[in-house]
């Protein structure tokens, strides 16, 4: 023993020593820390897929062909991208008060019923024009999303209800409400879905330009990317420019400062859980307008919302970081579907979002190393 | 529609609450909110499942239902212990990173037969009591009968131990049970890991006894989110936990059968002649657990009853306060 302490003390030894970073660090370096947060969870990703027998480099060169191989599937990957832009919106304007908006799913959700019940009910008859159409589901799906983001908001601020619960218990019941519409009243043929909406309701296409402009043809991307990113600029502006969302921030921040700064925060919380309802559930009524062009509960609840968390965390909850994010997102769902076994993209999501948390460790210490003589 | 019945078959699915709820209260009381469970109990319910049909053995496959769950948590005692990052969205990876991995080591479980189950069996004397005897203490799982004994054992340890007292004294006041030489970390990680493995219990309690099988994420079907629900409610008392657990366990059972009869309490049942009806009906546990909370919610205010005070902080020693 005391023959190899000698050994030792001659080395030059390397010591890892963690501590509080005092300053800010650069701009750019929480940026390459969530990318390394990704790297590190797709490898994790890899070693599990490969656990559960599948070849994980297959599977991501199968990802990233199935997702950005050509313009045909990038449109695609857009696609599946926007309602997860706007759902990732909506969790982020949550979060940025710390209010844990876990209900983005079921907002979504009422927000596709909503615009549906335009159609289905019907509010307006089917041969009236697209721009009226358009406007009406948007406004339709936003206020179904806002009461659905309301019912929590209200309890929390009234009763001290605990949101995270509350919002998820409200996924469920949304799924099983629109369950009940589509197969109790709405019900085509007795299949668990409502019939087709005329095609002045559907958001436009590029592919219906394709005679104009022939390289449009086959591309299915559709207004609701737009509608997205409207959103995300004029929520940035929300956030960061305006006095509404100074008190959102400085509530998120430090809700004691915020109370005595004279700032209503149980006001402050049901308005923005409305606003975060009605982001969740604009991308209900682009999905069932753009995409699914009928009432369904599958391809509706399909996790969009849960999703939008991990894109918002990823996204540091900056609504324009939010766009890019959420285009990853997107064709990590669009090419998974393909990939065995079947749940490989829920699990990599995960992943992802373990690594990412894991990693904010980064941002709060440095870790030093130090050589030296022991 | 016998209620005997209903209420009998209503413990044993509140059986699951009542281990995930006990699991999380653990957690809870030493300052850790792990929003995870309902993660773990499909990590649970998956590996309890698949173990059985590999070696025939349903025990063994408790213990790796638990065991997994247990290692899993401990990624969320790691993230929000050492790593003091935030429990509320630790917690939700946690969920997210759980049913991936099920679904993945679950693929064709589904499909892959049934399987030998836990030991069901009467108490011989407790049985014969009338109308109590029936639904407690016959033909039920022996995981039944292990919650019963888990709820006095629970409120005892927390209540009336040396041990129990650390695990307040970490939740409620961290700095000063480090001061007195508790180590705050290894108590809590200790706490997750036994929270892990009551939730990794409950998902057992699922796929081998309650409604055996592995049905993706359906197996669970929120039930954990139920059970973090119920701490609230049960204002951090295994007492109060499993009132609640065996409560929500019959209405559970309760919405299930009421769609069967064709003539409930002499008029055409509603739910036999309209099945969508039913969906109605699949709500209720949901709108429950959030009348739940506001009930609770509202009483613990009035009654200033609150949570562990450290609950959701993490503990670095050396800072002020807490």
């Amino acid at each position: 023993m005391t023959e190899s302490s000698v050994v030792t003390k001659k080395r030059p030894s390397i010591r890892i020593r963690v501590e509080p970073r005092l300053q800010e660090p650069p701009a750019w370096y929480p940026a390459v820390v969530s990318l390394g947060a990704i790297i590190v969870a797709l490898i994790l990703g890899g070693v599990l897929i490969s656990f559960a027998g599948g070849d994980p480099i297959k599977s991501y060169q199968h990802i990233a062909k199935a997702s950005f191989g050509d313009i045909g599937v990038i449109s695609d990957t857009i696609v599946k991208a926007t309602p997860i832009i706007l759902a990732a919106l909506a969790c982020s304007v949550a979060f940025r008060m710390k209010l844990w908006n876990i209900g983005a799913e079921g907002q979504f959700i009422m927000g596709a019923f909503g615009a549906s019940a335009i159609v289905l009910a019907p509010v307006l008859p089917a041969e009236t024009s697209r721009w009226i159409f358009i406007p009406v589901m948007m406004v339709a799906g936003m206020a179904s999303g806002a009461l659905w983001g309301f019912i929590p908001g209200y309890l929390k601020a009234k009763f001290n209800v605990n949101e995270i619960i509350s919002t998820l218990m409200l996924n469920y019941v949304a799924v099983a409400w629109v369950n009940f519409w589509i197969f109790g009243v709405w019900t085509e043929g007795g299949f668990q879905m409502s019939p087709k909406f005329p095609a002045n309701a559907n958001l436009p296409r590029l592919l219906e330009y394709a005679k104009t402009y022939p390289a449009f043809r086959g591309l299915t991307t559709h207004l609701g990317l737009l509608i997205g990113i409207v959103a995300a600029v004029i929520l940035w502006f929300i956030i960061f420019r305006s006095r509404w969302g100074y008190e959102i921030r400085l509530i998120g921040d430090n809700p004691h400062a915020a109370k005595y700064a004279g700032i209503n925060i149980t006001k402050n919380i049901i308005w923005v859980m409305m606003l975060s309802g009605a982001l969740a559930g604009l991308g209900g009524m682009s999905e069932v307008t753009g995409v699914v062009h009928r009432l369904q509960t599958a391809p509706i609840a399909a996790g969009y919302g849960f999703t939008g968390i991990i894109v918002a965390w990823l996204a540091k909850l900056n609504p324009l970081v939010i766009i890019v994010a959420s285009i990853l997102f997107g064709a990590l769902i669009l090419a998974g579907r393909e990939i065995q076994p079947s749940g490989v993209p829920k699990m990599i999501q995960g992943i992802i979002l373990v690594c990412l948390i894991a990693s904010d460790f980064l941002l709060r210490y440095r870790i030093v190393v130090e050589r030296g003589e022991e | 529609m016998d209620f005997t019945i209903i209420l009998q078959a209503g413990i044993a699915s509140g059986t699951v609450l009542l281990f995930a709820t006990i699991g999380e209260l653990f957690s809870e009381r030493a300052g850790v909110l792990n929003l995870g469970v309902e993660g773990m109990m499909l990590i649970g319910a998956m590996s309890a499942f698949s173990t059985t049909i590999a070696t025939g053995n349903p025990w063994l496959g408790v213990l790796v239902a638990m065991l997994f769950a247990g290692i899993i948590s401990q990624i969320h005692a790691f993230i929000v212990i050492t790593l003091q990052a935030d429990q509320v969205v630790s917690g939700l990876s946690l969920t997210f990173l759980g049913a991936g991995i099920s679904l993945v080591l679950g693929e064709g479980l589904s499909k892959a037969g049934t399987v030998s189950l836990l030991p069901n069996f009467s108490i011989p004397l407790l049985s014969l009591i009338p109308f109590i005897g029936k639904i407690f203490f016959t033909d039920q799982s022996i995981l039944v009968y292990i919650g019963y004994l888990l709820v006095p054992l629970a409120w005892y340890y927390i209540n009336r131990t040396r041990p129990g007292l650390h695990l307040r004294a970490v939740g409620e006041y961290p700095s000063a049970a480090d001061a007195l030489g508790i180590s705050v970390f290894r108590l809590r990680y200790l706490y997750v890991f036994v929270g892990g493995m009551l939730a990794g219990l409950a998902g057992a309690t699922i796929s081998l006894a309650v409604s055996p099988g592995w049905f993706s994420e359906l197996t669970t079907g929120g039930q954990g989110w139920i059970a973090i629900g119920l701490v609230i409610f049960a204002q951090w008392d295994p007492i109060r936990a499993a009132v609640g657990s065996y409560a929500f366990g019959a209405l559970r059972r309760l919405i299930l059968d009421i769609q069967g009869p064709i003539v409930l309490f002499g008029f055409n049942n509603p739910f036999y002649y309209n099945p969508y009806l039913g969906f109605f009906l699949q709500m209720l546990p949901y709108l429950f657990t959030v009348a739940v909370l506001v009930i609770g919610s509202r009483e613990a205010m009035r009654k200033r009853i609150g949570a562990p005070a450290a609950l959701g902080n993490p503990y670095i020693r050396g800072e002020r306060g807490k």
